[in-house]
């Protein structure tokens, strides 16, 4: 991996300790980070609910008007949130370091509109309403995405497609799969009252049940991910080097696809189209962590949940009485970044 | 894209046109595949106009369109305008799109990432929500006479927009598209959370919109994508000089004594008015303007997009793909956008393998 921007770690002050303990401390901050996202998450919204209350609510509740509030909405969309955040900040960095593609992002490669269109078939062909069967229709189209994006996007290390050349293929994909649904949507309005509302990425009133069925999957994802780590290390050294190495090529790439399905499936089945949570974060966490992914990728999930965090109650606050969902907020606030990012004189390599 | 070098080869049987001053090369193979691009054009428009409440065979047609029978009116007044306006976005399109490839240097680029069909499908959204939620069920006739021009400026914004943000000491294709698609993405979301705004009946109204049909298009629609080419087309083709040459590097544009950003510009706006023009009459027919000039390019032969074989080719794409839409789950009518886009998928995959290998050697 050919980025400038860090010295060898044998010539730093202090040597390798001293950078396990800037680590620790980074890891230290993101925690604390998402900790003060959530407390704001819990307190702040169309109805502002004292810090006093929410210890409240959340120690012992009695049943009171704000007891209600924090249990039965805020807390399960906070965490609905954080589970989103994590597994789309994870996804992304995965994404970015497999396909070594500085732009690579679920929502910009198609994965999302993958999801999107096998659950609209759920919907109206074997007429799925439970949730659950959702998330594996979800689970099924981001399978289908993935796997056709990482495919044209790894093919042949760096001989492989640019990255403008992998992002038109994602725009273009994405088009397809959209004109899909739309014209499945039009033809059952029934179809397309539940999808209007569910593509525009929400994590507000999906209720508790839904945050325990996301659940196991994203954190069989996020366990997937952390396996992947050592391997995706070595094949950033280049497939032979990897090989030399004595890594399994083929596994690794699958254990990686396996791992992007299944957070992307399960964050978009449960919140619908969140875009550039996975394109953001890697990018900023990446000059904390170097190119090391035992570290990028919890960085990338903690910060891509304080990220979501932050723009839902910003999208709570920004329009009262009504709220701007936290697709929206993150699209305004993610494209300045990717615009900028593109502007750069020198794109970062990967 | 083709190499540079294979460029600077002249074909055999390549002729010079010369018109006062400026002058053109003249491809035989072009010429042929123009031709019978627009004979296979008539026939499509022809079998197009047989279709609809009363079944007409193309003899009838023909008639019809000749004589004052019986059915003049539904041929001239109906089935004629939606056919024509049909060829005339399709054509709009497929030349936008060979320019826009020209300029980006990718053959996946579309007028889709200059922020044209998204800006106007948030803002004809927009309009439609609005309407709705004001007027209530008196929304229709209001919004569908306010869509075009709505669509019209909404596109020509989104141009703008995706074009001030790409712009950094001159404009660069690959950044271009990128901060295209990244603008995109913005408009998509926001058109997403206006769908949730309104009541299912206008959203429902939007989407066929924003799928891209040619149903109920008369007259009214022809005209301004017919005065948008026969503007637009020979002012291009004055163009095709500088476009040829921005396929190449940027220092080597201006060795080669071309105005860089002033020709590019031009081109680009050429694009943008095409493209805005025809989604504004039809909405966005997905695909036509990304495959119609790759079309182009193999039929004639050519090193990069010829720009009115492209324009014939997009003609008969948008046609061709209507009558499917409105044949295969007769007498549900499907957009016509939605049988592009499944046609244009397959298509894709084979240019992506393509682009990929070309990449490896």
């Amino acid at each position: 991996m050919s980025t400038t921007a860090y010295a060898p770690p044998g010539r730093l002050p202090g040597g390798v300790p001293a950078i396990r303990r800037r680590r620790v401390l980074v890891l230290l901050t993101l925690v604390a980070a998402l900790a003060v996202a959530a407390l704001l998450s819990l307190t702040l919204g169309t109805k502002p609910v004292p810090l006093g209350d929410t210890w409240h609510a959340l120690t012992g509740p009695t049943g009171t008007e704000n007891d209600l509030i924090i249990r039965s909405l805020r807390v399960p969309r906070t965490a609905l949130g954080v589970l989103a955040g994590i597994a789309l900040g994870v996804a992304g960095a995965l994404m970015q370091g497999h396909t070594r593609n500085p732009l690579a992002d679920p929502g910009l490669l198609g994965v999302t509109q993958g999801a999107a269109f096998f659950m609209v078939i759920g919907i109206v062909a074997f007429g799925v309403t439970d949730l659950y069967a959702y998330i594996w229709f979800g689970l099924a189209g981001a399978l289908v995405a993935s796997v056709g994006v990482f495919a044209l996007g790894m093919a042949g290390g760096r001989g492989g497609p640019t990255p403008v050349t992998l992002a038109l293929a994602g725009t273009a994909v994405s088009a397809f799969l959209y004109a899909l649904t739309s014209a499945v949507v039009l033809l059952d309005q029934q179809a397309m009252d539940v999808f209007r509302f569910w593509q525009v990425g929400a994590i507000a009133g999906r209720g508790t049940a839904i945050v325990w069925q996301v659940l196991p999957f994203v954190a069989a994802g996020l366990l997937l991910a952390l396996i992947n780590a050592p391997g995706l290390n070595a094949l950033s050294l280049g497939e032979d080097v990897a090989r030399a190495l004595g890594r399994h090529i083929t596994l690794t790439r699958v254990v990686g696809v396996a791992a992007v399905t299944l957070l992307t499936g399960a964050a978009v089945a449960a919140c619908g189209a969140i875009a550039f949570v996975g394109l953001i974060v890697p990018h900023l966490v990446r000059p904390l962590s170097g190119p090391d992914q035992r570290w990028l990728l919890p960085y990338a999930g903690l910060l891509g949940a304080a990220l979501l965090l932050f723009a839902d109650v910003i999208g709570r606050l920004v329009a009262p009485p009504g709220e701007l969902e936290v697709g929206v907020v993150l699209a305004l606030i993610g494209a300045p970044f990717f615009v900028a990012l593109v502007r750069r004189r020198k794109p970062v390599r990967l | 894209m083709s190499t540079p070098a294979a460029s600077g080869r002249v074909r055999a049987g390549t002729r010079a046109v010369r018109l006062a001053s400026a002058s053109w090369r003249l491809h035989p193979r072009a010429v042929a595949v123009t031709i019978t691009g627009l004979v296979l054009l008539a026939l499509l428009m022809a079998l197009n106009m047989r279709i609809g409440d009363i079944q007409l065979s193309l003899a009838d047609v023909l008639a019809a369109i000749t004589g004052e029978g019986p059915t003049h009116f539904v041929v001239m007044e109906l089935r004629l305008p939606r056919a024509l306006t049909g060829a005339l976005v399709g054509a709009a399109l497929g030349l936008s799109g060979a320019i826009t490839q020209a300029i980006a240097r990718n053959p996946l680029a579309s007028p889709d990432v200059l922020g044209v069909t998204t800006g106007a499908s948030v803002t004809v959204v927009a309009v439609l929500v609005a309407n709705g939620a004001m007027y209530g069920g008196a929304s229709g006739a209001l919004a569908g006479l306010g869509v075009p021009a709505t669509a019209l400026l909404g596109g020509l914004a989104g141009a703008l927009i995706v074009y001030a943000f790409a712009w950094r000491r001159g404009l660069d294709g690959y950044r271009l598209v990128l901060v295209g698609i990244g603008v995109t993405a913005v408009f998509t979301n926001v058109k997403y959370w206006l769908l949730t705004v309104g009541d299912v009946e206008d959203a429902g109204k939007a989407m066929t919109w924003i799928s891209g049909s040619l149903n109920g298009r008369g007259w009214e629609h022809v005209t301004p994508v017919a005065l948008a080419l026969a503007v637009l087309v020979p002012a291009t083709l004055f163009g095709t000089r500088s476009l040829g040459a921005l396929r190449f590097g940027d220092d080597t544009v201006t060795g080669l004594g071309v105005r860089m950003n002033l020709a590019r510009a031009l081109m680009l706006l050429a694009a943008v008015l095409l493209a805005a023009v025809a989604t504004a009459a039809a909405g966005p027919i997905a695909f036509v303007a990304l495959a119609a000039p790759q079309i182009a390019l193999r039929l004639a032969g050519t090193s990069h997009p010829p720009l009115l074989v492209s324009a014939v080719a997009g003609a008969v794409l948008a046609n061709a793909a209507d009558l499917v839409a409105r044949t295969l789950f007769a007498p549900v009518e499907l957009p016509v956008g939605v049988v592009t886009a499944v046609l244009g998928a397959p298509y894709l995959v084979y240019l992506l393998i393509r682009v990929r290998r070309e990449a490896r050697s």
